[in-house]
C-alpha cells in the first residue's frame, strides 16, 4: 500500500496548475460569462491532453489512469475553469472530436418533462443519460431556452422541453460507467473548488487587517480556515480513494468509493465556499471577489452526477444490509 | 523543479514512474495479516470478556496486562519498537494492519498500556540512557511494567509548558512537590513519566525536566476522579516532598519539553485506527437498531433523515479511513505525519458526536439508560455517546488542533 502521490503525479499536477495559471486566469475565466466559451483556450486543454488522459494510446489517448485524471481536474476546479470539462472528458472515444476540442459535449440525464442543462449553448453534442444507456444528439437540433441569469455566472444554463431520444452511442453498461466516472470527476473538481476557496480564505485572513491585526490571528477566524483545510484533507483522501479504485488499485468497490467522495464533496465544497464568503466579510458579498464563484460553482456540482442525499440514502441501506444478522 | 505541461502529460507510458498512488497491500503485507488472523483466531476463544465493573482498576490492569503478555510471547508486542529495544520493527502500514486485524477480531485493547507503548517507551527509546531502556523497555512490552502519564495540571492544560510541579535540587535527587491531574490509572500504575519544574526562572518551556518516578515512592498520594460516564480511570496525584533520583532523569536538566515532544516523532499516522474500525461497527449496529426502534409509525429507519445521516457518517468514516491511509503512507515514506494527524483528530472527533447525536434521535427513550441494551443491540450506545465527549478535548483539545492546524499548516499569525 502507498497512497501518496507518485513524482510524476506531482509533475503532472503542477504542470496543470502552470497551464492553468497562464491561460486561464481569473480575467479570461470570468470573460466566459460575457462572451462564452472560449474556444481557443478550449482546445488548449485538449492539445495539453485533458480531456483524452484515461484514453489509451493506442486510440490516440494519453493512456493514463483515473487517478492521474483526478489530479488533473482537482487543478482544473482550484482555478474555476468553466465548461463541460467532465462530460467532454467522459466522451472522448464516444464522440468524434470530444478528445481533441473540436467538439464541445454536454451532459444530462434523462428526465420526464422539462430539462434544465448546463453548458448547452457552448457544446456541440449533449449525451443523454439513462439506464438503458448513452444517447447523443446534436444541439443545433434541439429547441432550447436559455436563462438570461444563471446561479453560476460560470456555468450557463439552458432549459429544453422535452428531450429527444437521440442516437444509441452506448449500451447500459457504457451508462453505468458514464455516471461512476462522472461522478468521480466532479468529486475532483468539487476538491479543487474547496481548496481554491480555502486558499483565498487563508490569504486574505493574512493580509486583511483589524484592531491592529491580520484578522487570522484571531481564533474565531484561524479556527474557521482549519475547519476549511480538514475538510479539504478528509475530501483529498476520498477523492484519491475512488479514483484509484477505479483504476483497479483499490480494496473496495468502485460503487461505494465514488459514492463516498461525491457525499463528502458536494458539503465541503459549498462549505468551503460558504466560509470563504463569511472571511472576506462584505467584500464576500460583492460580485469582484471570487468567493461567490466558489460557491455557486461548488452548488451546481453538487447537482451533477449524483446528489449528496441520494447517495447517502444508497450508502445507509448498504450498512443496513451488512449490519443485518 | 517544474517540469513543463507537456512533459508531464505526454511521456510515453514506458518511461512514466508506474509507482502510482495503490491501496492494495503487497504480498508480505498480506502473509503478515494472514498469520495474525490465524494466531488471533486460536487464542481469542481462550480470552475472557473484560471485567463487568469498570471502577475496578487491579481486575482491569490483571485482565489487560495479562493480553499484553500473550501479544510480548507470539511476538506481537511493541509492534512499531524498532527490534533492537525488543519491539517487531514494524513498518507504519504493517502497524496499520496489526491494530485493524486486532479490533476487528475482537481483542482487547491496549487498555492500560497505553502510556507504556505508546508514550513513555517511545520517549525511552529516542531519549533514555542505556541502564533506563534496559530497566523499562522490556517489562513494558510484557505487560509487567504499566506506566502513567503526569503531565497536566490544574493550572496547566492547553497551557502544558507553563506546569507548576516543582523540583528542588538536592544533591542525587530531586525533591518534588506539586500537583498533577488526569493521571489515568494511577492507582494501577508501577511507573509515572512526570514532567517538573527545574527551573522557575528560565523562560517557560526552557525549566522543565522529564523525570522517571516510581509509584511506590513516599509523598504520592492519589485520589480517584470520577467521569462523567460513571467510570474511574481517571485521577488526580499530589506529590508531597517525592525524592525521585537524579538518575531517573532522562535527557538533561531542563531540557524535558523537546523530550516530551520527541515523542510526537513516533506517531505514524495510526492513532485512531482501533478507534476508526470499531465505529463503523458501531455504525452498523446503530443501522440495525434504527430497524428495530418503534415510532408511532413504522420504525425509526423509515425516517429518510435518519437513513441520509447514517450514509452520511458511513461515508465520512470511510473517508476518515482513506486518510488513515495516507498519512500511514507518509510516515512510510518520511518517518513523519506532521499537522496530518491534528486534521484526523479534528474530523474524527466531529464524526463521533454527530454520530452520537444520531444514536440519541434513534435510541428515543431508550437512550435513558447506560449500559443497557433494552433488546436493541449488544452494544452500548449511551456510554458511547458520552465518551465521545472526551474527543474533542483528551490529548489537546479540538481548538488547540485547530490553531496547530492553522498556524502550523496554513501558515496563520499567532494571536498571542
Amino acid at each position: 500500500m502507498d497512497f501518496e502521490l507518485s513524482d510524476d503525479q506531482e509533475a503532472l499536477a503542477e504542470g496543470v496548475a502552470a497551464l492553468c495559471e497562464g491561460r486561464f486566469d481569473i480575467d479570461a475565466v470570468r470573460a466566459m460569462a460575457d462572451n462564452g466559451l472560449d474556444r481557443g483556450r478550449w482546445t488548449e486543454l485538449a492539445e495539453t491532453g485533458v480531456f483524452s488522459l484515461c484514453l489509451s494510446e493506442a486510440d490516440g489517448g494519453v493512456g493514463l489512469g483515473w487517478a492521474e485524471a483526478a489530479v488533473v481536474f482537482e487543478q482544473l476546479g482550484k482555478t474555476l475553469v468553466p465548461g463541460p470539462l467532465v462530460a467532454t472528458t467522459l466522451a472522448a472515444g464516444l464522440v468524434d472530436g470530444a478528445a481533441d476540442g473540436s467538439v464541445v459535449v454536454a451532459s444530462v440525464e434523462r428526465t420526464t418533462g422539462p430539462a434544465v442543462i448546463e453548458h448547452l449553448g457552448w457544446a456541440d453534442v449533449l449525451v443523454i443519460v439513462d439506464d438503458d444507456g448513452l444517447a447523443s444528439v446534436a444541439v443545433p437540433e434541439l429547441d432550447a431556452t436559455p436563462h438570461a441569469q444563471p446561479l453560476d455566472p460560470l456555468t450557463p444554463v439552458w432549459t429544453v422541453a422535452e428531450l429527444p431520444a437521440g442516437d444509441r452511442i452506448g449500451d447500459a453498461g457504457a451508462a453505468a460507467s458514464w455516471r461512476l466516472r462522472g461522478s468521480m470527476l466532479t468529486a475532483a473538481l468539487q476538491l479543487g473548488l474547496a481548496i481554491g476557496a480555502t486558499d483565498l480564505a487563508v490569504a486574505y485572513a493574512k493580509e486583511r487587517e483589524q484592531f491592529g491585526k491580520p484578522i487570522g490571528a484571531f481564533q474565531a477566524v484561524k479556527h474557521r480556515c482549519a475547519d476549511m483545510i480538514t475538510r479539504v484533507e478528509v475530501l483529498r483522501a476520498a477523492v484519491y480513494a475512488a479514483a484509484v479504485t477505479l483504476d483497479g488499485n483499490g480494496v473496495d468497490e468502485p460503487e461505494r468509493t465514488v459514492a463516498v467522495a461525491k457525499i463528502l464533496a458536494s458539503h465541503a465544497a459549498a462549505m468551503c465556499g460558504k466560509d470563504c464568503v463569511q472571511i472576506h466579510g462584505g467584500m464576500g458579498y460583492t460580485w469582484e471577489v471570487n468567493a461567490h464563484l466558489f460557491l455557486k460553482r461548488a452548488w451546481v456540482h453538487d447537482l451533477a452526477f449524483g446528489d449528496g442525499d441520494d447517495l447517502a440514502g444508497e450508502l445507509a441501506r448498504e450498512l443496513a444490509g451488512n449490519g443485518a444478522d | 523543479m517544474r517540469r513543463a505541461v507537456g512533459d508531464a502529460l505526454s511521456l510515453p507510458r514506458a518511461a512514466y514512474d508506474r509507482r502510482p498512488m495503490d491501496l492494495r497491500y503487497t504480498e508480505e503485507e498480506e502473509h503478515f495479516r494472514d498469520e495474525l488472523r490465524s494466531w488471533l483466531a486460536s487464542v481469542l476463544h481462550d480470552v475472557p470478556p473484560v471485567p463487568d465493573d469498570h471502577t475496578d482498576l487491579v481486575a482491569r490492569r490483571a485482565y489487560d496486562t495479562a493480553w499484553q503478555a500473550q501479544l510480548h510471547d507470539a511476538g506481537y508486542a511493541g509492534i512499531h519498537w524498532p527490534a533492537e529495544f525488543g519491539g517487531r520493527g514494524s513498518t507504519p502500514t504493517e502497524h496499520l494492519i496489526f491494530l485493524e486485524e486486532t479490533e476487528r477480531a475482537g481483542a482487547p485493547y491496549v487498555g492500560v498500556n497505553f502510556v507504556g507503548q505508546l508514550h513513555a517507551g517511545p520517549t525511552l527509546i529516542a531519549e533514555a540512557t542505556d541502564d533506563q531502556r534496559s530497566t523499562h523497555l522490556a517489562p513494558i512490552l510484557k505487560g509487567e511494567h504499566v506506566w502513567c502519564q503526569g503531565f497536566s495540571e490544574p493550572g496547566s492544560g492547553s497551557d502544558l509548558a507553563s506546569l507548576s510541579t516543582r523540583a528542588v535540587d538536592d544533591g542525587d535527587h530531586y525533591v518534588v512537590t506539586g500537583q498533577k491531574i488526569w493521571t489515568s490509572f494511577a492507582q494501577v500504575a508501577d511507573y509515572c513519566e512526570l514532567l517538573v519544574r527545574t527551573d522557575p526562572d528560565a523562560r517557560k518551556h526552557a525549566g522543565i525536566t522529564w523525570l522517571i518516578m516510581p509509584m511506590d515512592l513516599d509523598g504520592i498520594e492519589i485520589r480517584p476522579i470520577d467521569t462523567a460516564l460513571g467510570s474511574g480511570e481517571f485521577a488526580e496525584m499530589f506529590l508531597d516532598e517525592v525524592r525521585i533520583p537524579k538518575i531517573n532523569r532522562v535527557g538533561d536538566e531542563n531540557d524535558g519539553w523537546r523530550v516530551t515532544n520527541v515523542t510526537f516523532s513516533f506517531e505514524r499516522g495510526t492513532a485512531f485506527i482501533s478507534e476508526v474500525i470499531s465505529t463503523q461497527r458501531l455504525l452498523a449496529d446503530l443501522a440495525a437498531v434504527a430497524q428495530k426502534v418503534t415510532r408511532s409509525s413504522g420504525t425509526a429507519w423509515d425516517d429518510a433523515g435518519i437513513r441520509r445521516e447514517l450514509g452520511r457518517l458511513d461515508a465520512e468514516l470511510d473517508a476518515l479511513w482513506s486518510l488513515t491511509k495516507r498519512n500511514v503512507s507518509q510516515a512510510q515514506r518520511t518517518g513523519m505525519v506532521g499537522p496530518g494527524g491534528s486534521v484526523f483528530k479534528l474530523a474524527y472527533a466531529d464524526v463521533r458526536k454527530r454520530m452520537a447525536d444520531l444514536a440519541e434521535r434513534i435510541l428515543g427513550r431508550a437512550g435513558l439508560a447506560i449500559g443497557e441494551s433494552m433488546d436493541l443491540s449488544d452494544l452500548d450506545h449511551v456510554g458511547e455517546r458520552l465518551y465521545t465527549l472526551t474527543l474533542t478535548i483528551a490529548a489537546g483539545t479540538s481548538e488547540i488542533q485547530r490553531n496547530i492546524i492553522g498556524e502550523r499548516l496554513l501558515g496563520l499569525p499567532r494571536e498571542r
